[in-house]
């Protein structure tokens, strides 16, 4: 049997792919099957092959239900939220009167690459209830103080406010490249024409960034369906469980109690949810 | 605070030991050539000593080198259960208490009993971090220090208050803390309100047992439970306690000291920070007591916590490594880390030191060692005390009816206990 040549241009990318990916992806939906934990740990003997009953019991189990109601909440609140200050931004730093453009846009894209838990630390800080400068600010405008972290209705807000203020600038940037694509020379016909700074955004920048906003849609909604950090450093899930999110109870069953077997069904179904929610995003823009 | 530290502590930086490592190192004491390796990991403020502390021990035993790691609390039991399933645990590890029964299960430690029995030291150490040690009749560790949880409190407020005499169930309490209340402001007692602790601490002074069939079943809807429960929920509902965690209050020396609360239950390791950090109040103005009881009897039972010593079933230098944890637990030593870390001893000779005995606010620990009870000893426990802590949490939240709460968790911790129930039918 002969190969075709380009096999063998391929094959060392795909054995790479193939050993660290699909077979401990494979593994993993093996996993899920069992109720591979602590005791199976120690003595293989204690694995019980359980079929769906981790999928079943997931379904049944009120903290998956907390979980995936906040992973929406954030998805849905925060994601849209994320897409239009990047927008915002990008529209901002790449317009013609804004000048030291290099400088703001390295700016507002420090946030992204500044790590984490400092930024968490900060944070935290300024959503202390007594003395952090937010409540400070809004003391100022007579709203009273509200405590960020630890009313459980305003953890969720809070994490999605410092989540955006994160990670806006990554999009921001590929917004100022999709902006850049666009021929100046579609502007200058518009404003003879006589369309006003409106409708140029609404009928040339708009429909000429709709590829650019599917990618950022897409990638965002994936992003943020893993919601796992923020959380994680800022919460720990709580207050009451109102920041647990989907990633962050996988974490916990699978590298806090070691029940492997029940964290790979987790793992499943976000995975699921996250595909399912990609395609769909797809197909409704090329409509 | 990380997420999972046996009765969460809060560790901070010391001054590292590496100093006093490269003195030894130069003063030409460094083991021969074909010293025998053993290696030792240990964790937080204790890892950041154990350079010093196995330093004196080569000392004395030249034919033994002793490789430390030191390794954050935080990342503690990953760090050995990934070690353990690799097949490189190191031969001697520092192990928090409430990770013995889950390394038993791993099958993972080597029972030490004859060994401690040649020791002789066995009538020295308090019952309860003893008792701790023990999981199903084996001896699978030695404690090395103990953490408890006792009353932090403002003497001065509760005198101004017309408290004159420290309350000794927690009754008085309560009137003693709506007393002061009325007169400074404020709240009573601080109960960090995502923790576990206290409500079982509660629970266990109401004689309730928590699980029951031999650990094969939550007891969550027993009547000494509730009582506890409804006691501890009692703190919240007459906002006696403000509905905060442990993590919110910003600073709690600060808030100490400002009188915010006037007690909090805590543990040792509190016992330097308030000192260093409650610089502008007077020493007098605060203090210590053993916890309070429901039944009069004082002082009433605490939890059995801290970390002991446990030697690697699967080490092939099972003599060396025992000599390092044998003198490792010796009471000079003892002494020696409660001088380096503020680590309290768990033997009774230690606790006759100069530097403890004449500690009165170390003394309030030494008095609660009396009265010391571990929780349920069973790989488990981790997760349904996280469990308890949630449910308390959104019951003290008012979230969820407190018996509804009860109901729920005895659910789930059923269902946690389910494969340990199997288990037990198979006799495996």
């Amino acid at each position: 049997m002969r190969f075709n040549p380009a096999f063998w241009f391929v094959a060392p990318a795909l054995a790479l792919l193939v050993v660290f990916f699909f077979l401990p992806v494979g593994a993993a939906l093996g996993l899920s099957f069992t109720d591979f934990d602590i005791y199976a740990l120690a003595d293989i003997g204690r694995l019980r092959f359980v079929g769906l009953d981790n999928y079943r019991r997931l379904f049944g189990d009120a903290e998956f239900w907390t979980a995936l109601w906040n992973t929406l909440y954030f998805v849905a609140v925060g994601g849209p939220l994320s897409v239009l200050v990047s927008l915002a931004a990008a529209l901002l730093v790449n317009h013609r009167l804004t000048p030291f453009k290099g400088l703001f846009r390295s700016l507002l894209f420090l946030p992204v690459v500044t790590t984490l838990v400092a930024v968490a630390v900060v944070w935290r800080y300024l959503y202390q209830p007594r003395y952090g400068v937010l409540n400070y600010l809004l003391g100022g405008f007579g709203i009273g103080p509200v405590d960020w972290l630890g009313d459980p209705d305003w953890a969720m807000p809070a994490i999605i406010l410092m989540a955006v203020w994160k990670n806006f600038g990554f999009n921001m940037i590929v917004f100022v490249a999709g902006l850049q694509s666009i021929p100046e020379s579609l502007y200058e016909a518009a404003s003879i024409d006589g369309a006003g700074a409106r409708q140029q955004f609404l009928y040339i920048t708009l429909p000429l960034l709709a590829p650019t906003f599917l990618f950022v849609a897409v990638i965002t909604m994936i992003g943020h369906f893993q919601l796992f950090a923020e959380p994680y450093v800022m919460t720990q899930g709580g207050p009451a469980g109102s920041t647990l999110s989907i990633a962050l109870l996988m974490y916990q069953q699978g590298f806090r109690w070691w029940n492997l077997g029940y964290a790979s069904a987790i793992a499943f179904v976000l995975f699921g949810i996250v595909l399912l929610s990609a395609v769909f995003l797809a197909l409704q823009k090329r409509k | 605070m990380g997420p999972y530290f046996p009765m969460s502590r809060i560790t901070h930086p010391r001054a590292p030991s590496f100093l006093l490592a490269c003195a030894v190192f130069l003063n030409g004491c460094q083991p021969a050539e074909n010293a025998e390796v053993v290696e030792f990991w240990a964790f937080g403020s204790e890892g950041e000593v154990a350079r010093e502390l196995a330093g004196e021990f080569e000392r004395r035993n030249p034919e033994i080198r002793v490789e430390v790691q030191p390794i954050p609390w935080s990342a503690a039991h990953e760090k050995l259960l990934t070690a353990y399933a690799g097949g490189n645990l190191p031969d001697v590890f520092q192990l928090g208490n409430t990770w013995i029964a889950e390394f038993a299960a791993l099958r993972a430690l080597e029972d030490v009993a004859a060994r401690f029995e040649n020791t002789g030291r066995k009538g020295d150490y308090f019952e309860g971090p003893l008792d701790a040690a023990v999981v199903d009749g084996r001896m699978l560790a030695v404690p090395w220090y103990v953490d408890t949880r006792i009353l932090f409190y403002r003497r001065d407020l509760l005198e101004a208050a017309g408290v004159a005499v420290l309350p000794r169930s927690w009754d008085a309490w309560f009137e003693a803390m709506i007393r002061v209340r009325e007169r400074h402001g404020d709240f009573g007692l601080f109960l960090p309100i995502d923790a576990w602790e206290v409500p079982v601490i509660f629970a266990m002074q109401q004689g309730a047992v928590l699980l029951r069939d031999g650990n094969r079943h939550g007891d969550f809807l027993h009547p000494d439970f509730r009582a506890a429960f409804d006691f501890y929920l009692r703190w919240f509902r007459e906002k006696l306690a403000p509905a905060e965690t442990s993590g919110q209050v910003a600073n709690l020396y600060r808030e100490f000291g400002r009188g915010y609360f006037t007690a909090l239950i805590t543990g040792p390791w509190n016992l330097g920070e308030f000192r260093r950090r409650l610089a502008d109040l007077d020493a007098s103005a605060w203090d210590t007591a053993p916890l309070p009881s429901f039944d009069g009897s004082y002082p009433g039972v605490s939890l059995a916590g801290g970390a002991s010593l446990a030697l690697a079933a699967g080490s092939t230098r099972k003599e060396a490594a025992w000599k390092l944890i044998e003198f490792l637990t010796a009471p000079p030593q003892q002494i020696r880390l409660y001088r380096l870390t503020g680590d309290l001893p768990p033997g009774r000779t230690a606790w006759t030191d100069p530097a403890l005995a004449g500690d009165h606010k170390a003394q309030s620990f030494r008095r609660q060692m009396d009265r010391l009870l571990p929780p349920p000893k069973i790989p488990e426990w981790e997760r349904i005390a996280s469990r308890i802590a949630a449910y308390a949490e959104k019951a003290a939240r008012g979230e969820m009816a407190p018996l509804g709460g009860l109901e729920a968790l005895n659910d789930e911790v059923d269902r946690i206990l389910e494969k340990r129930r199997w288990l037990l039918e198979r006799g495996r």
